[in-house]
This record gives structure tokens, C-alpha cells and sequence, in this order.
């Protein structure tokens, strides 16, 4: 098994394609950077605007290194998806493109562990892309913006909030972000190795994933008792930007921020278990299609 | 003689449409099995039956006196194969394919060994280049590398000299011989050309729509002075029970749908003595022409055989 991950590591290691996606975030990063160090104090003052006179944050550099990366993931984290099903779709469809999966199914290697080996390699595929991200929206924006605490803006319910987290709570709440979003992208690399699986080449699972994964964000997204009740509490979707609950910091009565807390931590166990359970199911399920599989390709 | 592959039964049909029919066939240790059909006959979804691509929908597969579904593992540990196009990691070294695809074959390769197995298709030179950059000869020669690289018994080859030129096709051609005299190898080669197979197998089988139509010896199913009988009785099992009681045995085709025969041509009006003797009712006795002719008009007529493999 060992010797078959490293195999597959050298290939992803080797393709051209495996770089775009480092290359893709390593800009976008670069350009919210080059942005707000040029002009964030005018995204400040609007994002301030309604809370300006009644919320003190003197003492706060309110564009510091831990809210760039905030507001980096905000965004990146939506599209990366995009970037993962890159490679995870290619896993099989392109293996099937080039002729040589026949040639590896020929060999004394079992499907099953064709599949998981598969899986792991995208799963550490998404993992080093995740921490290329931690590398460049955390650290870089640490040395570029400094630290100092944080804020949060955050929309609940009707009423809009800011949340005030200290400099020295921040830090192992990214941790656990950046854990939490690389089990949520593993459900998507999980999602695309299954599509692959039934496609001879890359672009068709590719599209399907990010196709999925639209109509299933807007799913969640819609407002409407029978979906949130009914559909959303069973759809990945729903749970894949839950990292944030990280920051969603405990206050007391009297609002104060308590600090090392979650304000609600439950949630965020059940989203990850949520999310686990999707990841069992889809490569559970590639095993079993594709050890049914005839390779015609 | 011991048997290396042994097919009973084999179909495999995809929804309605039956690629492989009821074959059966034997390959013996050390054989260059040739296996000849047109495009289409169902000689790669038979290979991928034995090479477990494909799952047969019905039929048994016992290679290396082992059923092939449950020892799969160990059976591919002994089996090499190139099945049509050698298709490669294109943007990977030669050097780094035939690494790759030696650690899949679970053995412990050294660069000498790799660069000997390079050596020996003639690509050492070109060993650090990448695959993209290769001709069809090339990569067919390092396909075939990568199906010797573990040293296996068996070596299965599809179309192996297809999109090659004279000389590629020769060298295949003595490389495939070289396996089985020097080594000891026993090879399946397919191919849809009888003078291909003639060249290098010493049995054979041709098949056509998914069935068997003849197996046997190349020397004596290629003697144009044997002819291939197709007999048709009003009751075949009674005909070929009676022939089974006689000297025609040696030359019945086993395992056709049809009551055949590869016999001397001479020996023809005998057989029909023999038979009417034996209360065989005949309808119709078919002198076929010689195994070339017959393979050609396979080829050039093929829906006259699709009615009589379809009775």
C-alpha cells in the first residue's frame, strides 16, 4: 500500500495541471494583500460604518495578519472546491484517458486498494493545498499586516454583530480551521474520485463535481422550512463553510467575549461528523463500483 | 504437458450484445497460443477476461492450475501483459514508467534491472526521455519492457504489432520467439492476420462472433492437404457419440458449436462411409476450404459464419 502511494504521489507530483491549483491561490491571495494594504482602511469604514460610533477598537489595528486570512478563506474557500476536483477527478477518468489503467488493473494490485490509495493521495493533495493557503492568507499576511486581535463580522439572524477575538485566543482557532476545511474538501475529493470512476476522461467528473457542488450550495442556501427541515441537514453543502464557528467566540450577558470558548461547539462536532460520514459513504461506494467495474477503456 | 491456461465455457455479454460465447480453450506450458479473429471477433474481451478486467458473465478461467477469481493476486504475479495500445504515463520517463509499473508488479527493481530490461527493447539510450516524445514502435517496445520487467511465466500480448513498421513488426515478432525457445515463456498472442500468427505460434485458435471456430496445431491446421469438414446430421450428439468411438476422434474439433473436422482431404469419403454405417443420418457434409481460405472468408464474408456460429 505504501509503495502504491508513493507511486501515485511521484504521477500527481509529475502533471503539470497538480501546480495550477497552488499557482491559482498564491494570486488571489496576493491580490487581496496588494488591496488592502493599498486601500483596506476604505473596506473598514464600510464594514464600520453602522457600529463606528458606539464600538471602541482603538486599541485594535483593525487590518492585521489574522483578519486578512479571514477574509482570504471567507472567499477562497468557496472556490477551491474547483481547484480539488482538479486533481481528485482526474484520479480514475484519467488513468482510464491514458490507456494505463488497464495496464495498473493488469498488475497483482486489488481494486480496493486502487480506490483508497486514490483517496488518500487527494486527500493529501487537498491537505498540502490547504496548508500552501495556511502558508500564504495566514503567515504571509502575519508578516505583511502584523497582529493584533481580531474582528469578526458576522450577520445572525436579523442584526449584525462584531466579534472581538484577543491575539493570543487566534491562533489554534486557525488550527482548527484549516482541520475542519480539509475534511470538508476531502468530502469533495471524496465526491469527485467517485464520479471519475465512471468517465474516460478528466473534464466530464471535473464538471460534474463543481456542477454538484453549485446546486447543492444553492440548495443550502435557499431559505424555505421544507428544505431546511427536509433536504439541507442531509446535504454536505450545508456544513462545508461550519470552520467559521471556530471564530464565533462565547460571550457573557454582558457581551463580553469569554476567551478559549466556542459558542457553539456541538454544532461544529455533529458538522464533522456529518461530513466523515459523507467521506465513508462516497469511497465506500467507489469501491464497490468500481470492483464491479469492466474496464473497457 | 502441463496446462498454463485453461478457458471452459467463457461468455461475456454486455446488455444484449454476446462479445464472447461459450468458449473453450487450452493453452500449454511453453506455447506461442495464437489467438486469430477479425476485429470485433472478441479476442480483447477474452484477454481482458484473463488479465480480470472484464468479469465473465458465465465460464471458468483456471491459469497456472488455479481459478483465476480467486487467485487473482498470485496469478497476476506470474502473468505479463500488453493489451492493444501500450499506453504509458506519457509525461513520465521511460526509465520512470517501467519503475512504476515494476513496483506494481511487487517486485524490487535496481536500476541495473531496469536498465537491462531497457536495453533489451533497444531504449536505453532514450531512457531518461519522456514517453511524449516516442514513436509507436518505441512505446510499443517499452510496453512490451514493462510486461517483462517482474520475469513472468505467462505473457499475454494484444495486437502487439499493430501501428508498427517491417522492422518493429520483425522484432516483435523475435522477441516473442526468443521468450518462448530461450526462456521458456509461454506466450498468448493476438492479432486479426493469419500470416502474423503463422510466423511465430505453434497452436492456435480463431474466433469469430464471440465463438470458437477452429483450435488446434498451426502446422497441421495450416497443411493444405487437410480440409475442414463441417458435418450436419439430423442428430449431431448421435453423430459425434459415434464419432468418438472411432478413429475420426483425433480429428473432431473440440468445443465448436458445429460438428467439425481438420482431416486429410483424401480421407474424406471414408468418414462418410463410416458414418452412413454407423446409422448417421446426414444432411450435409461441408469440405470447407483450407484454414487460410476458411480465415478469409471470415474476414471478407463475414455474415454467411454469423448464421451458421448464430445455429
Amino acid at each position: 500500500m505504501w509503495n502504491l502511494l508513493q507511486i501515485e504521489l511521484f504521477k500527481i507530483s509529475k502533471r503539470p495541471r497538480t501546480y495550477i491549483a497552488f499557482i491559482a491561490i498564491a494570486a488571489i491571495v496576493f491580490i487581496f494583500q496588494f488591496a488592502f494594504k493599498a486601500d483596506g482602511q476604505s473596506y473598514m469604514d464600510l464594514m464600520l460604518q453602522s457600529v463606528k460610533d458606539d464600538f471602541t477598537f482603538e486599541r485594535v489595528k483593525a487590518i492585521n495578519g489574522y483578519f486578512m486570512c479571514y477574509i482570504i478563506l471567507n472567499t477562497l474557500l468557496i472556490q477551491v472546491p474547483i481547484l480539488v476536483a482538479l486533481v481528485a477527478a482526474d484520479s480514475i477518468s484519467g488513468e482510464a484517458n491514458m490507456g494505463t489503467l488497464r495496464l495498473m488493473l493488469s498488475k497483482p494490485i486489488s481494486r480496493s486498494q486502487i480506490i483508497i490509495v486514490k483517496f488518500i493521495a487527494a486527500t493529501i493533495f487537498t491537505l498540502l493545498l490547504l496548508v500552501w493557503m495556511a502558508i500564504t492568507a495566514l503567515f504571509l499576511s502575519m508578516f505583511i499586516f502584523g497582529v493584533d486581535d481580531m474582528l469578526i463580522f458576522r450577520v445572525k439572524g436579523d442584526e449584525s454583530q462584531i466579534l472581538q477575538i484577543t491575539k493570543d485566543d487566534v491562533m489554534w482557532r486557525y488550527f482548527a480551521a484549516f482541520g475542519y476545511a480539509t475534511v470538508a474538501l476531502t468530502v469533495i475529493a471524496a465526491l469527485a474520485l467517485l464520479l471519475s470512476i465512471f468517465a474516460q476522461n478528466s473534464i466530464g467528473p471535473i464538471i460534474a463535481t463543481v456542477c454538484i457542488v453549485i446546486v447543492c450550495t444553492i440548495i443550502s442556501n435557499i431559505n424555505v422550512p421544507i428544505i431546511d427541515n427536509n433536504v439541507k441537514p442531509f446535504l454536505f453543502t450545508s456544513y462545508l463553510v461550519g470552520w467559521k464557528g471556530f471564530f464565533y467566540i462565547a460571550t457573557t450577558e454582558d457581551g463580553e467575549p469569554i476567551k478559549g470558548s466556542l459558542e457553539n461547539w456541538p454544532a461544529i462536532r455533529n458538522s464533522l461528523f456529518i461530513l466523515i460520514g459523507h467521506i465513508v459513504g462516497l469511497v465506500t461506494l467507489s469501491i464497490l463500483i468500481f470492483k464491479r467495474k469492466d474496464i473497457l477503456s | 504437458m502441463s496446462v498454463v491456461i485453461k478457458v471452459d465455457n467463457l461468455s461475456k455479454k454486455f446488455k444484449d450484445f454476446t462479445a464472447v460465447n461459450n468458449l473453450s480453450f487450452t493453452v500449454n506450458k511453453g506455447d506461442v497460443y495464437g489467438f486469430l479473429g477479425q476485429n470485433g471477433a472478441g479476442k480483447s474481451t477474452t484477454i481482458r477476461m484473463l488479465l480480470t478486467l472484464i468479469k465473465p458473465t458465465t465460464g471458468n478461467i483456471t491459469i497456472f492450475e488455479k481459478n483465476l477469481q480467486t487467485n487473482r493476486k498470485k496469478i497476476l504475479q506470474q502473468t505479463g501483459a500488453v493489451i492493444e495500445k501500450p499506453d504509458l504515463y506519457k509525461y513520465l520517463s521511460a526509465y520512470d514508467n517501467l519503475s512504476i509499473f515494476a513496483k506494481m508488479s511487487g517486485i524490487k527493481s535496481t536500476k541495473l534491472l531496469l536498465m537491462n530490461q531497457l536495453e533489451m527493447v533497444g531504449l536505453a539510450e532514450r531512457a531518461k526521455d519522456k514517453v511524449e516524445t516516442f514513436s509507436q514502435g518505441m512505446k510499443q517496445r517499452l510496453g512490451i519492457a514493462v510486461a517483462l520487467v517482474h520475469n513472468p511465466d505467462l505473457i499475454i500480448l494484444d495486437e502487439p504489432t499493430n501501428g508498427l513498421d517491417p522492422q518493429g513488426i520483425t522484432d516483435i515478432r523475435n522477441l516473442i520467439l526468443s521468450l518462448s525457445k530461450d526462456r521458456g515463456k509461454t506466450v498468448v498472442v493476438s492479432s486479426h492476420l493469419l500470416s502474423e500468427i503463422e510466423l511465430v505460434a505453434n497452436r492456435m485458435i480463431i474466433i469469430h462472433n464471440g465463438r470458437k471456430m477452429v483450435e488446434g496445431n498451426v502446422a497441421e491446421l495450416l497443411d493444405p492437404s487437410k480440409a475442414l469438414i463441417q458435418l450436419q446430421t439430423t442428430d449431431d450428439i448421435f453423430a459425434q457419440q459415434q464419432l468418438q468411438q472411432t478413429k475420426w476422434i483425433q480429428f473432431l474439433q473440440p468445443n465448436t458449436t458445429k460438428l467439425q473436422l481438420v482431416m486429410p482431404k483424401n480421407e474424406v469419403p471414408q468418414l462418410i462411409t463410416d458414418l452412413v454405417s454407423k446409422h448417421v443420418q446426414l444432411l450435409s457434409i461441408s469440405p470447407m476450404h483450407a484454414l487460410e481460405n476458411y480465415f478469409l472468408s471470415l474476414t471478407n464474408n463475414p455474415t454467411t459464419h454469423v448464421e451458421s456460429a448464430a445455429n
